[in-house]
């Protein structure tokens, strides 16, 4: 059965609005008309994954020979356009060394998985399913 | 900052921030939920932690 005009659209908007939400921490929520949910993950998720960086945490590369980094690396991609914008400004090379080299770790992977189920919220808001 | 303890609170803040933003609509319901997600990380490290503590490394 072929899909509709309609439900076309409607799935490409899906489609937005979950790179919307991946790319920018509650855009989402924001877009869907969740202000205050939105506010939240926009202040709440970047700020999380700041103190990861400033407690000397690594952006892991996607190492497909080791499947921890390369589970790492997904979870740090979570967090979209500011994974991307901390790459380029050169943070995150992570210094092993650090007594909060884990501690980082811990808060860059929990923010971009955290997005993740942000993510996935937004999508079953948009469904009505919430 | 390299306390152990402040690093946990400033985590379990955050994840309870957003796990609360997410499962609950109400802001007394978040404030409830998020609340007791936040004590449960809390405590149960504190209590994780003292139990450890006679093992030795």
């Amino acid at each position: 059965m072929r899909a509709t005009a309609a439900e076309e659209s409607q799935s490409g908007n899906l489609v937005l609005l979950c790179l919307a939400s991946w790319a920018i921490p509650g855009a989402g929520h924001l877009w869907l008309g969740r202000r205050n949910k939105g506010l939240v993950f926009l202040v709440a998720l970047p700020l999380m994954f700041a103190v990861g960086l400033s407690l000397r945490g690594r952006l892991f590369p996607f190492d497909f020979s080791d499947p921890l980094v390369l589970l790492e690396a997904l979870a740090d991609f979570g967090m979209g356009a500011t994974y991307f914008l901390s790459k380029a400004l050169g943070y995150g090379a992570g210094d092993v060394r650090a007594v909060t080299y884990e501690y980082g770790n811990a808060f860059l992977v929990v923010a971009g998985l955290l997005n993740l189920l942000v993510v996935i919220d937004a999508y079953d808001i948009a469904l009505g399913r919430k | 900052m390299r306390s152990h303890l402040l690093l946990l609170i400033l985590f379990a803040f955050f994840v309870s921030l957003v796990f609360a933003a997410i499962a609950k609509d109400d802001v007394r319901e978040q404030i409830r939920y998020g609340g007791a997600m936040f004590a449960g990380f809390v405590v149960s490290a504190i209590v994780l932690g003292w139990l450890m503590y006679p093992f030795p490394l």
